[in-house]
């Protein structure tokens, strides 16, 4: 059983779940309650990484990520450091790869909050952030948990993008993910099974906390 | 009414091209319940919106209790927050994951926060829900639902209470109880009451005036009675599903004024304020049937002869129509049934009526009559 690699997944889904669910209920609830220009490429963009092969995905990051790319010399200046080979690298990768899975239950749930509802509360004067805090986001809830759950799942079976942008550096880049697909290649089948079988575990329990926890918090109304 | 209890009460004037057309005019005041009647799409939620800082329109001013609310010129615009309104939605719009007690007590952050759940459950027992406190919206019926909506919006202890058609989404037993709890609530509230419906005998039956709206447009404020018996205009008669207008001209001078209506002089109980050509309307209550068997008193006002074209039972009561020579328009009137087989009425028969002088309501052919447009005094 390699620890490194499975700490290295965990730590990689956590930060993935924490960073992308701000990001999550800001983009769907403007994706869901807004009206603007661009709103159908602002969508067709936020779901793109579903239909894009990870490989060709990862190749792109890769190029961006690169020095020579603006971006990769923009995040050089601004730490010092590059993002191809690094934790950091996969992280903002795996960012990318998970928004739809974010922002899409999210996006589904605040659509299904009736526009009623968010006037009720003004006009009962409740400020904007005591409704989104009060009446959007407990109604919203279970899309929020479905998202998160999605999302930390994904990101520890996530194989291509992160082998694409961060290789198989132990301690940084080695997910465990990329750990049994070594054992596989090294004729290791009892170590590749031990490794499936706890991803699997780990998923599954994940999986079942996070919608035990939904309909726990869904209360009566649902 | 005082110019003071004018100011307290709630002043609208909105004016809009576009998107929605908008030229509304009104005023409700403290304790009064004026209804926005008129069809669908007339600008009755659009209005109501307005009032609730929930659409911002193009031009107008709003004041309530002495507040400036609205003013386009000024520029301001207070956020629905601020300008203390009660609202009643048409779905109720009640917290699908809050209990009742904390829907109404999410209403009430002006109030100390150990305050709050004692005035909730008054709130609650005086709309008699006391007992279901407990209970989400889902484990409620239609009716409390909309118990625990008008709660939430009185215990906010607002300004103006505004009702977007309240009882459109309750079956008629239930609509007919929650109408009677209205009444007798408002009783004790002191702030204006608009009340938006499409039905028109809920608004003639619970309201002190209604205002007409067609096409964002407010035609006539008035008390029911004065409304249903004299309309600004054809329109406002079409709008109130009045049929009984014709066209007829105003002829002769002093006590020999006449309304000249095809061969028929119909006298008039008061002097017309207009000449020439007018349209008239005269409410089915203000027509009298000739009685075959037994002549009276009232017969010799106004009578006209006609032929009945239309004949509809609807239980005790029956609707006739009857058509003239000299007109494609129709007269229509309703009597007891019983009273019909009396008389023998039957489709094809030639029956006399009495317009009655009182109920002879002028209309000039252009514009409302001087006086007619905005007589809003509460009765």
């Amino acid at each position: 059983m390699e620890w490194t690699a499975l700490s290295v997944s965990l730590q990689l889904a956590l930060a993935t779940c924490l960073l992308l669910l701000p990001l999550g209920l800001w983009l769907g609830r403007t994706l869901a309650t807004r009206r603007f220009r661009g709103k159908a490429l602002c969508e067709a963009l936020v779901a793109l990484p579903l239909v894009m092969p990870p490989t060709v995905l990862g190749f792109y990051l890769m190029l961006a990520f690169g020095a020579e790319a603006p971006f990769g010399a923009f995040w050089q200046r601004l730490t010092g450091s590059g993002l191809n080979f690094t934790f950091s690298g996969i992280l903002l990768a795996s960012l990318v790869v998970n928004l739809p899975f974010a922002v899409q239950p999210i996006q589904r749930a605040f659509e299904g909050v009736p526009a009623h509802l968010r006037e009720a509360a003004w006009c009962s004067g409740l400020s904007p952030w005591q409704t989104l805090w009060r009446i959007e986001l407990p109604l919203v809830w279970p899309g929020v948990i479905s998202a998160l759950a999605l999302t930390f799942a994904h990101t520890l079976g996530e194989f291509g993008v992160i082998l694409m942008v961060g290789g198989a550096i132990d301690g940084e880049t080695r997910t465990l993910a990329i750990a049994i697909y070594d054992r596989v290649q090294a004729f290791d089948e009892s170590g590749a099974a031990v490794m499936s079988a706890m991803l699997l575990a780990v998923s599954f329990v994940t999986i079942g906390v996070v919608y035990g926890l939904a309909r726990r918090r869904g209360g009566p109304h649902v | 009414m005082s110019e003071a209890l004018v100011q307290s009460g709630l002043r609208v004037r909105l004016d809009q091209r576009a998107p929605i057309p908008l030229a509304v005019e009104l005023h409700c005041a403290p304790g009064e319940l004026l209804a926005l009647v008129g069809p669908s799409g007339s600008g009755k939620t659009t209005l109501l919106r307005a009032l609730a800082g929930l659409y911002r329109p193009a031009g107008g001013r709003i004041q309530c209790a002495g507040e400036t609310w609205f003013d386009s010129d000024a520029g301001i615009c207070l956020s629905p927050q601020r300008r203390r309104i009660g609202l009643v939605f048409q779905d109720y719009a009640l917290f699908p994951h809050l209990s009742a007690l904390h829907n109404v007590m999410l209403a009430m952050g002006h109030r100390p926060a150990d305050e709050r759940e004692a005035r909730a459950r008054e709130w609650l027992s005086r709309v008699r829900l006391a007992g279901l406190e407990g209970r989400y919206p889902a484990q409620l019926s239609g009716g409390q639902r909309q118990r625990v909506a008008v709660a939430r919006a009185l215990a906010r202890e607002p300004r103006a209470l505004l009702l977007d058609e309240p009882f459109s989404a309750v079956d008629q037993v239930t609509r007919r109880r929650l109408q009677r709890e209205l009444a007798l609530l408002r009783e004790s509230i002191e702030i204006p009451i608009l009340l938006v419906t499409h039905d028109l005998d809920e608004a003639a039956a619970l309201a002190d005036r209604l205002c007409v709206l067609h096409n964002g447009r407010s035609l006539q404020a008035a008390s029911p009675e004065r409304l249903f018996r004299r309309p600004a205009s054809p329109q406002v008669a079409r709008l109130l599903d009045k049929h009984n207008v014709f066209e007829g001209e105003i002829r002769g001078a002093g006590d020999d004024t006449c309304l000249q209506w095809g061969p028929h002089r119909l006298r008039l109980a008061t002097p017309p304020a207009v000449r020439g050509p007018v349209h008239w309307y005269i409410p089915p209550s203000d027509v009298l049937l000739h009685r075959r068997d037994r002549p009276s008193r009232g017969e010799r006002e106004n009578p006209v002869s006609g032929t009945v074209s239309e004949m509809v039972v609807l239980g005790g009561i029956t609707l006739i129509t009857l058509s003239f020579p000299h007109t494609d328009d129709s007269l229509r009137f309703e009597i007891a049934t019983h009273a019909a087989r009396r008389n023998g009425l039957a489709r094809g028969e030639a029956v006399t009526v009495s317009l009655l002088a009182a109920g002879l309501h002028l209309m000039p052919r252009s514009g409302p009559l001087q006086g007619e447009q905005d007589d809003d005094e509460p009765s």
